[in-house]
């Protein structure tokens, strides 16, 4: 066993070295401040409201006070209530479906690309389908049927469809990885097919699998937020599609309820906006082709 | 008397390493003329690559641990990034080793010339650029119409001249080519070769730092040659003298050792040289090639460190030719 | 002596491009055989088809038509129970150090792998002994190349590290793809001393692919000379080198840099023709370069045996 011990701390180091080669990059400390942030936020905010997020609190459309840090809304919720839950949702959604459909994703692209042959032509086949019939009529057709709807549905669901470009990007740089000499050094040492995928192809993609993930969840979040606002989204709860969907539907911004309708918008653009950065952040340091050698 | 173009002194470049430092460029000095092709050779891993590389973009892990490299005033490598990027590809610029693999396969020889000039001058005219391609293509025995095609299209040799070309659009002064050559036949390698001096006839390029292992083709284009040996230059000295009268005891071996066309092994035996080059995160205190060499000292050579001496025209680093 | 591969009608063919592409026939109907115990270089130039030969050799890259037949059985059609003996027999180096290891892990892993795979029942010190003793036959420090990652390595150390995991196996057959172009003229020669050792002790063939002519003829007992994909002269190495008959090999021995005499005038060339145009050519590809072109050229000339043991494809010594 002496050897496994020795492979996994091997292992350990390179994720070490990887992760502090990722924090040298400004834009990757920027951007994963900014979702520590919403994450600490999303985790300690319910604690630091007395109210529910659907609770009727006695004033409605109240402007921002001290006893309602974002005012409340027509109906007398709490708008910040709302907020640090719904974020809490979304956040949820994001990390399981973008989580799910990574995973998928990455299984069906590395054996599609080591395999070849008829093996990624029936996988391809698949995720071509899947790409190319409007998953969001399916989406429709899916939540319709379903009379109950909460955040582990709508993550599945967004898991399940999302999945395919994340497939064929993963099978392609499998492709060209398989014909590295590298690999071919692994096959002349006879090394099985799976030992191959896992231990030469699949490490030189962990970062990139990383950057997946992270779009993925970026990806999951904003599919959940338009899912919220043509009305499939959950049906009990609280996301911040929804509070954007209400801001909208009872014209939050024309009666001049801008604490209704801005943070919900605001908190999902800086989201995006802070993956983006990272990715971005992650791009340049690990993009072999913006490194030298 | 030609003036130097680049005056190198005293330079250190080293790795940042788990296991320290490595030194793989320690304490090298020597001078590229005006309009002269200057040859480096040495055993692989002796620091050719990175000194080169140095010039252009030191970068971690390489660090600069002390000497110049003087460049019309610029020292290149402590220069701020705003000097050299108004240096690099306009000036000064490189051919590296395995240069058009690396090209992305999917753009087109246009793409790459695109970005490479834009890169280095974003107000150059890039029509008038291209215009200068198409003449040099013809220059160098290649259709206009390469600009338009993908790296796979071309041959081995055709990819080394179309590289030749687009690294010297910008009329740099200094040339550097690692190892440019090596993958071709010798016929292309002539070809290429020949280019190579006929680009500095024609004062596309003023000199050029040519790196290779192949000391016959470096004596056919080389003026000068500075051998290297792990990280230290053990001689410099014209062409035919370091091939026909080498001094330094690496030189003799290297030379010794060369093939040549009609030498069987079954009928005649070369050797090549006992030993290992020396770690260079620790080097052996003394010369560095001391441990592999016929002539050593005991006593001196594993101990001191040769000095640098000028004898009949050349300079070598070793005891034996020390005044002691 | 007996035939250990034979190369059977090998063709492999690559598309380039997707729409308005073209293809390249890299290798054309080779065939050739190396025998058990010798050198076998394959010389010819950059986009040959050299790499291409190894690689379908060494079973990684499957022929379009024809085929290699290893002890008599076509590598294609072993069983999976048979590829461990087959890799057990024939080993590759390649021509690409850096692309040999992969990034993510240490140079030893190549090395460890060997016994892991191939000999699972030494013991931990004999391999340390085995590969300590393998690093420094290829001239190498083993403390300055253990334990490093392939980015804190030169070239040569890479290459040499890659013969050395080649050795360890002690293969029946080697296929190496330039194993020495990234190496110094001093450890050439000792990397090639070592394969003319192999085979004078212990019979191991070498097929040794390369450009350098003079290193093809220091060390080996054939030779083939490979353009565009079509074999054009092959013979024993007297025969290629000494009484060299097509004007490719004649041209190629012509332009040798040499240490003796520099090159006076300059060689003059003619405008090669794009790749497309070559593997489109119908007669010899040979043709755009050849200053005795004829007419007759627009046709391929076969592969015609003048001597013994030599082969040469040129219109000017086909029987008609
Ligand atoms: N990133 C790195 N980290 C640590 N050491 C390095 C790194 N890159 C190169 N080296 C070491 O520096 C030394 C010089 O390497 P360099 O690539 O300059 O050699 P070279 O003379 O160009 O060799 P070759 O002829 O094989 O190309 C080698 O010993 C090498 O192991
Ligand atoms: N995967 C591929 N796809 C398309 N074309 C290819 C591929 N691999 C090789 N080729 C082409 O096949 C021809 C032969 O290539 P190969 O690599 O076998 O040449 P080589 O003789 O090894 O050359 P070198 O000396 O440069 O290594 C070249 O024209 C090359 O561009
Ligand atoms: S200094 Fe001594 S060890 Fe070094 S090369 Fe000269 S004689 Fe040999
Ligand atoms: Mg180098
Ligand atoms: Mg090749």
């Amino acid at each position: 066993m002496r050897i496994d011990v020795e492979k996994l701390h091997g292992t350990l180091q390179a994720f070490r070295e990887g992760i502090a080669l990722a924090l040298s990059n400004w834009k990757v400390r920027i951007g994963l401040g900014i979702i520590a942030f919403f994450v600490f936020l999303a985790l300690v905010g319910p604690y630091l409201t007395p109210y529910k997020p659907l609770q009727f609190t006695g004033a409605i459309n109240a402007p921002p006070s001290p006893q309602h840090p974002l005012g409340t809304n027509s109906f007398g919720y709490d708008i910040f209530s709302q907020l640090v839950y719904g974020l809490r949702a979304s956040l949820e959604v994001g990390l399981l479906g973008g989580a799910l459909a990574t995973l998928i994703g990455v299984v069906v692209g590395f054996v599609s690309g080591y395999k070849g042959g008829i093996v990624d032509e029936g996988l391809m086949m698949l995720t071509n389908i899947l790409l190319v019939i409007p998953t969001l009529a399916l989406l429709i057709i899916i939540a319709a049927y379903l009379p109950y709807r909460g955040v582990l549905i709508e993550s599945l669901i967004i898991g399940l469809t999302a999945w395919p470009w994340t497939a064929r990007a993963v099978r392609a740089q499998t492709m060209s990885l398989r014909n590295r000499e590298f690999v071919h050094l692994a096959i002349l040492t006879a090394l099985p097919s799976t030992r191959i995928i896992f231990e030469e192809i699949a490490p030189n993609m962990a970062s990139y699998i990383f950057m997946v993930f992270i779009l993925q969840f970026g990806g999951a979040i904003l599919y959940a937020v338009g899912l919220d606002f043509i009305g499939l989204g959950p049906t009990k709860g609280i996301s911040l599609g929804l509070m954007l969907q209400q801001a909208v539907l009872w014209n939050a911004i024309q009666l001049g309820l801008w604490w209704w309708a801005i943070p919900p918008g605001l908190v999902i653009t800086l989201l995006i906006t802070a993956l983006y950065i990272v990715n971005t952040g992650l791009d340049e340091v690990f993009n072999p082709r913006l490194r030298r050698r | 008397m030609a003036r130097p173009l680049l005056t190198i002194e005293n330079l250190r470049v080293y790795y940042d390493s788990p296991r320290g430092l490595v030194k793989a460029v320690d304490g090298v000095s020597f001078e590229v003329m005006e309009g002269e092709i200057l040859g480096i050779a040495g055993e692989s891993g002796c620091g050719k690559s990175t000194l080169i590389h140095s010039l252009i973009l030191l970068k971690p892990p390489m660090k600069y641990a002390g000497g110049k490299a003087l460049y019309s005033g610029v020292n290149l490598v402590a220069a701020p990034p705003s000097v050299m990027k108004r240096i690099r590809y306009r000036e000064i610029s490189i051919i590296p080793q395995y240069a058009m693999n690396a090209a992305p396969p999917a753009k087109r020889i246009r793409d790459l010339v695109r970005d490479l000039v834009r890169s280095a001058d974003p107000d150059a005219d890039i029509e008038e650029v291209f215009e200068r391609a198409r003449e040099r293509l013809k220059l160098v025995n290649l259709s206009p119409r390469v600009l338009d095609m993908y790296p796979v299209e071309l041959s081995g040799g055709m990819k080394q001249r179309t590289i030749m070309v687009v690294s010297t659009l910008l009329n740099p002064k200094l040339l550097l080519a690692d190892e440019i050559t090596s993958a071709l036949d010798v016929s292309t390698q002539r070809v290429v070769l020949e280019l190579l001096k006929d680009f500095r006839d024609r004062g596309i390029v003023r000199s050029v730092i040519f790196v290779t292992h192949d000391l016959a083709s470096l004596y056919q284009i080389a003026d000068r040659i500075v051998v290297m040996y792990a990280g230290k230059v053990v001689e410099i000295g014209s062409a035919d003298k370091i091939i026909h009268d080498p001094l330094h005891p690496y030189t003799k071996a290297l030379v010794s050792s060369l093939p040549r066309l009609g030498v069987h092994y079954r009928r005649q035996k070369l050797s090549g040289l006992a030993g290992h080059p020396p770690d260079l995160v620790n080097p052996p205190p003394g010369c560095r090639f001391a441990p592999r060499c016929r002539y050593a000292i005991a006593g001196l050579c594993n101990r001191e460190e040769p000095p640098t001496v000028e004898v009949d025209g050349r300079i070598v680093s070793c005891w034996i030719y020390a005044k002691r | 002596m007996s035939v250990l591969v034979r190369a059977v009608d090998l063709t492999k063919e690559f598309r380039v491009g997707m729409i308005g592409g073209f293809r390249i026939i890299a290798v054309d109907e080779v065939n050739f055989e190396v025998r058990e115990g010798e050198i076998f270089s394959i010389v010819g130039e950059s986009g040959s088809g050299k790499t291409t030969i190894a690689r379908m050799m060494l079973r990684l890259l499957r022929p379009t038509r024809g085929a290699i037949l290893y002890r008599g059985k076509d590598v294609w059609k072993l069983k999976r129970r048979e590829i461990k003996w087959f890799y057990r027999e024939v080993q590759g180096i390649f021509q690409d150090p850096y692309a040999t290891f992969n990034p993510v892990h240490k140079v030893d892993r190549v090395l460890n792998l060997v016994f892991q795979v191939f000999y699972p029942h030494t013991s931990e010190r004999e391999r340390r002994e085995r590969i300590e003793e393998a690093l420094k036959s290829v001239g190498l420090n083993p403390r300055e190349v253990l334990g490093k990652y392939p980015h804190q390595l030169s070239g040569g150390q890479l290459q040499r590290i890659a013969i050395a995991r080649a050795l360890l196996i002690k293969p029946k057959l080697l296929v190496a793809d330039e194993p020495v172009s990234m190496l110094d003229a001093s450890t050439r020669i000792d990397v090639l001393n070592i394969l003319a050792e192999l085979r004078d002790r212990e019979g191991v063939s070498t097929v040794l692919i390369g450009h350098d002519l003079s290193l093809a003829y220091y060390i080996s007992d054939r030779v083939l000379v490979l353009y565009r994909g079509s074999i054009v002269e092959m013979g024993s190495v007297e025969d290629v080198f000494e009484k060299p008959l097509h004007p490719y090999t004649e041209m190629l021995l012509e332009s040798i840099p040499r240490v003796d005499k520099k090159w006076e005038k300059r060689m003059e060339f003619k405008a090669e023709a794009e790749e497309r145009e070559v593997y489109a050519l119908s007669g010899c590809r040979f043709a755009p370069r050849c200053p005795y072109a004829s007419s007759k050229c627009a046709e391929r000339p076969p592969l015609t045996r003048v001597d013994k043991e030599h082969y040469v494809a040129c219109w000017l010594y086909a029987k008609r």
